[in-house]
């Protein structure tokens, strides 16, 4: 990189995200205090379709993106000569999404000379945790969302390591497709949230618990079971309360992730423990993991609401961990949209 | 006043430099590689070799479209955003008119094209006078049949430009016979220094927010959401 700011530990980044169908972008300070965080969300627009066309989000990041950048700028009070890098989103996402984003980032940091920081979308949802507290390692990080199910195991700052991930659908998936079957407006994922903590646990859906030894997620299965028990008691004229289903559900999701978490927390010995991703928004999931982690030394950690769906925040959380090792990237950065995390 | 200029709007991807009324630098390639790696390392290039800063520049013209989709917004997007980083204004030019450029001491017609799939293309019609090109009819995607007939009813000669021509030369002369031309393989390729001359001479100065892509038709996904919802309002 061509710029040679003096490495300093409390360093102003801006990060920009657009991944999927959110235009966001924030200024961070030192990796934990947000000067601004604004996201520009494009669910109405998707909403029409049942879900996101890639297409338009991209459009509409080309549209949003000056906006929001210069709207998060403001908020934050900062000057292009207070910044000291700009941060974003490679990968992993939709790609035409993330080259808005990567091609803003870089003309910005280009104009102003400053390095360029490239940042993955998952270390940014687990990374979102430093903006509540400092690490306790070795940490355990369960990633919920649309497209990501996994236990990622950190040693050490920025250490990642996959111990468990689905094998099928990621669990903001099935969601989806439940969400779809019980006929539920796109984003299906909030809406089973709620109609469950109106429903009990009637139905009997199975839950895969895979391997004895396998942190490993599969929700296929539960899926299909949705469907059929939906098409068997339709068959036979019976009516199944969607509260219930959605109940029965969530309760067949919660458990095998809230239970694997556990285990796995126990086996690797962490001392922390941080809930990551979208899904991580779902009430269900969130008390569940509070009562299993509730008399142990293990501390929890679960972002508010704002910090797991997606944003641009937790890109600059994660932006100081590559300022700290100096992972810079050249003018020469794409989007890849199946960027892997280690 | 120091302008940079962007068209990533086709494979061809080109970057200019110009200063009031001259062309500093252009580096212009014409082969298929990503211009999302190699559109920004090209402007500093050229920069550093200009011995420009960035902070130097007055203003960005961009390419705005049509032409792929992608290309266009890797363009847009990286013009908008430095020209907003800059604040500096940003001159978007149609695509299709920086095409035309390159036959303004040409007498007849000229209709500047990409392929735009399923026997569509991007096109208008421009017309040159003295040096100077004018649209005649307007940019717009176009089956190519329709738009031959259109021209054939103006029964003057026509230069067709663009990186399309092998694909559609059959169809053309096949309409138009010996009122059909085609430029050589340097007019047929979109050059930032006309892009330039352009701005320079009837761009008019937007702001960075202000400026989107031309892509001359809405998704696939609204075309068909439209479709299946035509009439509904009226009934509601
Ligand atoms: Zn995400």
């Amino acid at each position: 990189m061509n710029t040679n700011k003096q490495q300093k530990e409390n360093e102003i980044i801006l990060a920009i995200e657009t991944s999927c169908d959110e235009t966001a972008a924030a200024v961070v300070q030192g990796g934990q205090e947000v000067l601004s965080n604004v996201v520009a969300s494009q669910i109405e627009s998707h909403q029409r379709f049942g879900g996101v066309v890639p297409e338009l989000a991209s459009r509409h990041h080309t549209e949003n993106i000056t906006f929001v950048i210069e709207e998060a700028m403001e908020k934050a009070n900062i000057t292009f000569e207070q910044l000291d890098a700009v941060a974003v989103t490679e990968g992993p996402g939709l790609v035409g999404a993330l080259l808005v984003g990567v091609n803003a980032a870089k003309a910005v940091a280009y104009a102003h000379q400053l390095p360029l920081l490239p940042v993955h979308h998952i270390s940014g949802h687990i990374q979102a945790a430093r903006l509540l507290r400092p690490w306790r390692y070795p940490a355990l990080s369960l990633v919920v969302s649309g497209g990501h199910t996994e236990l990622i195991l950190l040693k050490d700052e920025g250490e990642y390591e996959v111990i468990g991930q689905t094998r099928d659908d990621a669990a903001g998936e099935a969601y989806d497709k439940v969400a779809r079957t019980l006929e539920l407006p796109y984003p299906g994922g909030p809406q089973i949230d709620r109609l469950a903590e109106k429903g009990n646990k009637t139905l009997d859906l199975p839950i895969a618990w895979l391997e004895s030894d396998s942190f490993d997620f599969s929700f296929s299965g539960l899926k299909s079971a949705v469907i059929n028990t939906l098409h068997n008691a339709k068959q036979r004229g019976e009516t199944i309360r969607p509260e219930d289903m959605a109940a029965s559900f969530q309760h067949s999701v919660v458990t095998v992730l809230t239970e694997k978490t556990k285990r796995a927390a126990s086996q690797h010995h962490v001392q922390q423990v941080v809930v990551a991703g979208g899904v991580a928004a779902n009430n269900g999931l969130r008390s569940a993991l509070r009562d299993a982690f509730s008399d142990s030394d293990i501390e929890l950690t679960i972002p508010p609401l704002s910090l797991c769906t997606d944003n641009a925040a937790m890109i600059g959380a994660a932006a100081h961990v590559q300022w700290k090792k100096q992972h810079t990237a050249n003018w020469d950065l794409n989007g890849v949209p199946g960027l892997a995390l280690t | 006043m120091k302008m940079l200029a962007i068209d990533t709007s086709t494979h061809v991807m080109s970057v200019g430099v110009g200063e009031d009324n001259k062309l500093l630098g252009e580096y212009t390639t014409n082969f298929k590689k990503n211009h999302s790696v190699r559109l920004m390392p090209a402007i500093d290039h050229l920069l550093q070799e200009l011995n420009i800063q960035p902070a130097d520049l007055d203003g960005i013209a961009v390419a705005k479209g049509p032409g792929s989709y992608t290309g266009v917004r890797i363009g847009i997007t990286t013009a908008k955003s430095m020209a907003w980083a800059l604040n500096i204004p940003v001159y978007a030019v149609s695509s299709l008119a920086v095409l035309a450029q390159n036959a303004k001491y040409f007498s007849g017609f000229i209709s500047p094209f990409m392929d735009a799939r399923r026997g569509q293309v991007y096109t208008g019609l421009y017309k040159a006078d003295n040096g100077v090109v004018q649209l005649v009819e307007k940019d717009r995607i176009i089956l190519l049949d329709d738009w031959l007939r259109l021209l054939k009813d103006k029964d003057k000669p026509v230069l067709f430009l663009g990186q399309d021509w092998d694909m559609h030369e059959h169809s053309i002369k096949e309409a138009l016979q010996d009122k059909a031309w085609n430029g050589d393989f340097s007019s047929a390729t979109p050059r930032t220094g006309e892009l330039l001359q352009l701005a320079y001479t009837q761009g008019a100065p937007l702001s960075a927010h202000e400026v989107v892509p031309e892509y001359t038709q809405l998704t696939e996904a609204e075309k068909k959401w439209q479709a299946a919802n035509k009439g509904k309002k009226k009934h509601e």
